[in-house]
């Protein structure tokens, strides 16, 4: 029963920011003098044909993944009270380096799958613990130094993309790396198709995505099974009281970056092995800020971020379609960051009203509260670690 | 603020010992010998490297120009973190600014974009306010959130009133403004006989530095820019020598105290939040004079440098725009020349050698190592280097900006309860 209600309040807050932010984007429609209902049918419209409706499933599952990863390596930091913002930077960083490492050697094919992988997740570790030296041996703030390190990244990738890693031709348009080998490609899943008994889709749904659930799995049992994840979870909830019980704040700090570095440099990964195979300047953009807020919709949970990056993935998918029906597609980012905002407001507006029921609870004279010993404390206890999730984020 | 401590720059008459001299009295006293060195080390600097652009009078105006923007979102901030309230949401509020002033630019002139992007940047700072002190949301999550959704409100409108508009512009970008600010220059002396103009072409060791600094400082100097001048005393006298200022301070130090004193605190924090918008939202009006138009990504991350620029300045009006002056030259000089950006590391060289004895001297010889290190580092990097490619020259002022956050941030103090969401009756 208690579990049943903790699950409620936990989803209660996303789905009520949820509605919140699809009443504000069909007031901005109505503003501009079209119809909302037409939006709503672009977004859920995914195809006539089997084939197109598939098609939709894998475009939302493709742009689902580096988001969650996005997520994923932002809500670790989160977790431990840090604010990793340079995620974009640790991504393009690492993907242009894996972009370029991949093609210059030739080895068998899982082999040159792993070296590009454990290029990428080097080089974002070893670019989001610039931010952890600096915090701890400076200290210098994370969110300050992991901006700044943005723009170096982006200065330094574009400045790798046209010198030393260039494999376009001069003077061509767009300028991209050399081409992975095929042995470096991720094989696509679409056979999955097949066995489920769904139309193949013309595009290829990313093999990528095991790697994904890999990681979100490894996570979560790295913080709920690990002494490692309760340092870490420890340190978020009350800095002085972890380092009180023993715990090594900086050496935290440190791992914890190394890990959500590492993490944020498979980002760039499912498109770079599965579609374009090369990093250049169209390579996309901007993940690592919609992974702070797919972190933050999802309460830094890896179930949680799944669905957050389905969602966002959902209306990432509409942004052309909408274009069609004469909607600015802008709307999209102005949903993405409503919902944002909402779902803060809702967690801290939840967090309230369970804090005053809380207090009302134990108000109540001696009787209730000693006839309940077990159910009380614990309630409050999970609502507040539940809170601090929230909150800490 | 620079124009001023230049002007009394030259040193009075010592009347102590050297060690007395150098490094006694007030901040004032310290900040002016400290930009004596720093004009003798750049002008040192330009004579081994030739690089006459390093002190060149259009490299310093530039720099004045870049620095505004810069400057009116660390004033910006300063408001609302002296009020408690940490404003990462500066940025998207100054992206509002630039959206704001160009829309009214284009139809009212250069007061209309004055006051557009004023009001819009407030209006960013409003949902701030309203997320972070009504609901208590975290106040970086609120910032972070804000700067999301300001890019796609701005692109919104955008498609919304620019796409067909007959007056021009387009998905990305404003018509132009219908009408320029005005700009003043000193007569005399940066004008008409252009006195300092005339030294500063001399290339004198020195005095041509110092006239190219003067005549930057000087000559076509907007409107705003005097206004954002003007803004940084003002800030401190409004914040420091009135009641509202020490009511909206205790806010940010000790909001439980200051409620109990009677001190509103949930308005006086809306209060700064509000003043801090709309300072950004000045910011991107600055930008937009520079371009005279809105175009999307001008604020290039400025807001984020105003808020180092705030935290290099340790919270106060003064340091603030020491720190903007020089993450603006870092930018005008990017802007200006990519050799010119190569003599840099001869400067910092010498800044890192003068780390490396200052620290061998107080016997922490590993820091002393490590300074020595990467000096030697940026010295073959000067020597052996011609020119920087674009990428590198790109992110000069940010990579300054993290390299004096990293070697200046231990003895900074910020306010109190600053980043502290504060509940009223739950403290």
């Amino acid at each position: 029963m208690t579990a049943l209600r903790r699950l409620g309040s936990a989803l209660l807050a996303p789905a009520i920011a949820v509605v919140f932010a699809v009443v504000i984007t069909a007031l901005v429609i109505l503003l501009i003098g079209e119809n909302p209902s037409t939006a709503l049918q672009v977004l859920v419209d995914f195809g006539d044909t089997p084939a197109q409706q598939t098609q939709a499933i894998v475009v939302i599952l493709n742009r689902a993944v580096p988001l969650f990863l996005a997520g994923l390596a932002v809500s670790v930091a989160f977790r431990m009270g840090l604010f990793n913002i340079g995620v974009e930077g640790q991504y393009r960083m690492a993907t242009v380096l894996a972009a370029g490492a991949g093609a210059a050697v030739a080895l068998p094919a899982p082999l040159h799958i792993l070296l590009v992988i454990v290029v990428a997740m080097a080089v974002g570790a070893l670019w989001a613990s610039i931010v952890a030296i600096l915090k701890v041996t400076r200290g210098v703030s994370e969110v300050i130094s992991s901006i700044m390190l943005n723009f170096i990244a982006l200065g330094t990738a574009s400045w790798l993309l046209t010198g030393p890693l260039r494999g376009s031709e001069e003077g061509a348009a767009i300028i991209t790396t050399e081409d992975l080998p095929e042995s470096g490609q991720f094989p696509g899943l679409n056979g999955l198709f097949d066995v489920v008994g769904l139309a193949q889709p013309r595009g290829e749904l990313y093999g990528f995505l095991l790697v994904a659930i890999v990681a979100g799995i490894a996570i979560s049992v790295l913080l709920k099974r690990t002494r490692f994840g309760f340092d870490l979870r420890a340190t978020g909830l009350s800095p002085s009281a972890a380092t009180a019980s023993g715990i090594d704040a900086r050496g935290m700090v440190l791992k914890t970056m190394l890990i959500s570095g590492a993490i944020a440099g498979l980002i760039g990964l499912p498109d770079l092995m599965g579609r374009t195979h090369h990093f250049g300047t169209e390579f996309t953009a901007g993940l690592g800020f919609l992974g702070i807020a797919v972190a933050l919709l999802g309460r830094n949970s890896p179930i949680g971020i799944a669905f957050a990056a389905l969602l966002f993935a959902f209306l990432d998918r509409a942004a052309v379609p909408l274009q069609f029906a004469d909607i600015p597609a802008s709307v999209v980012t102005i949903i993405q960051g409503t919902i944002v905002l909402a779902v803060v407001i809702a967690n801290e507006i939840a967090r309230q009203l369970t804090r005053r029921r809380a207090e009302r609870d134990t108000g109540q004279g001696g009787p209730p509260a000693a006839e309940n010993p077990p159910g009380g404390p614990a309630g409050t206890a999970g609502s507040r670690i539940d809170e601090h999730q929230g909150t800490g984020a | 603020m620079s124009a001023a401590t230049t002007t009394t720059s030259r040193p009075a008459p010592s009347r102590g010992p050297l060690t007395e001299l150098l490094m006694g009295g007030g901040p004032v006293r310290r900040g002016t010998w400290i930009l004596v060195g720093l004009m003798l080390l750049l002008s040192i600097v330009r004579i081994i490297s030739g690089e006459q652009a390093l002190t060149s009078s259009s490299t310093f105006a530039t720099a004045l120009l870049l620095a505004v923007p810069i400057g009116l979102a660390g004033l910006g901030g300063l408001f609302a973190e002296r009020a408690g309230v940490v404003n990462i949401g500066l940025e998207g509020m100054m992206i509002l600014g630039t959206w704001g002033a160009g829309w009214a630019g284009y139809q009212w002139g250069w007061v209309g974009a004055i006051a557009g992007g004023i009001l819009f940047g407030a209006a960013g700072g409003l949902l701030h306010a309203v997320a972070t002190v009504t609901f208590g949301v975290d106040h970086v999550v609120s910032g972070v959130a804000i700067n999301i959704l300001a890019g796609g409100i701005v692109r919104f409108l955008s498609e919304l009133i620019y796409v067909d508009n007959e007056a021009g512009g387009g998905v990305t970008q404003s018509p132009a403004l219908s009408s320029r600010p005005p700009s003043f220059s000193l007569p005399v002396l940066s004008d008409g006989p252009d006195l300092l103009g005339d030294l500063a072409d001399r290339q004198w060791f020195l005095v041509s530095d110092v006239a190219g600094l003067l005549r930057g400082l000087t000559s076509g100097v907007g409107v705003l820019t005097l206004i954002a001048i003007l803004l940084v005393p003002i800030t401190y006298l409004v914040l420091w020598r009135t009641a509202f200022g020490l009511r909206l301070r205790s806010c940010g130090e000790n909001p439980a105290a200051a409620d109990s004193l009677g001190v509103p605190v949930y308005r006086m924090k809306y209060i700064a939040v509000l003043i801090s918008g709309g300072l950004a939202g000045l910011g991107g009006v600055a930008l937009v004079f520079v371009a005279n138009i809105f175009k999307e990504g001008q604020t290039g991350g400025r807001g984020f440098i105003g808020l180092a620029a705030l935290i290099f300045g340790n919270w106060r009006p003064g340091g603030l725009a020491a720190g903007a002056g020089l993450f603006g030259f870092a930018d005008g000089l990017q802007l200006r020349s990519r050799t010119a950006v190569v003599a840099l590391l001869l400067l910092l060289a010498v800044l890192l050698l003068a780390v490396a004895v200052l620290q061998t001297v107080r016997g922490r010889y590993l820091q002393a190592v490590l300074a020595a290190g990467f000096a030697a580092l940026s010295l073959v990097g000067f020597l052996t280097i011609d020119e920087l490619p674009e990428g590198i020259v790109s992110f000069t002022p940010h990579l300054i900006t993290l390299l004096v956050l990293s070697l200046a941030s231990q003895r900074l103090r910020m306010p109190k309860a600053d980043g502290l969401v504060y509940r009223r009756g739950e403290n």
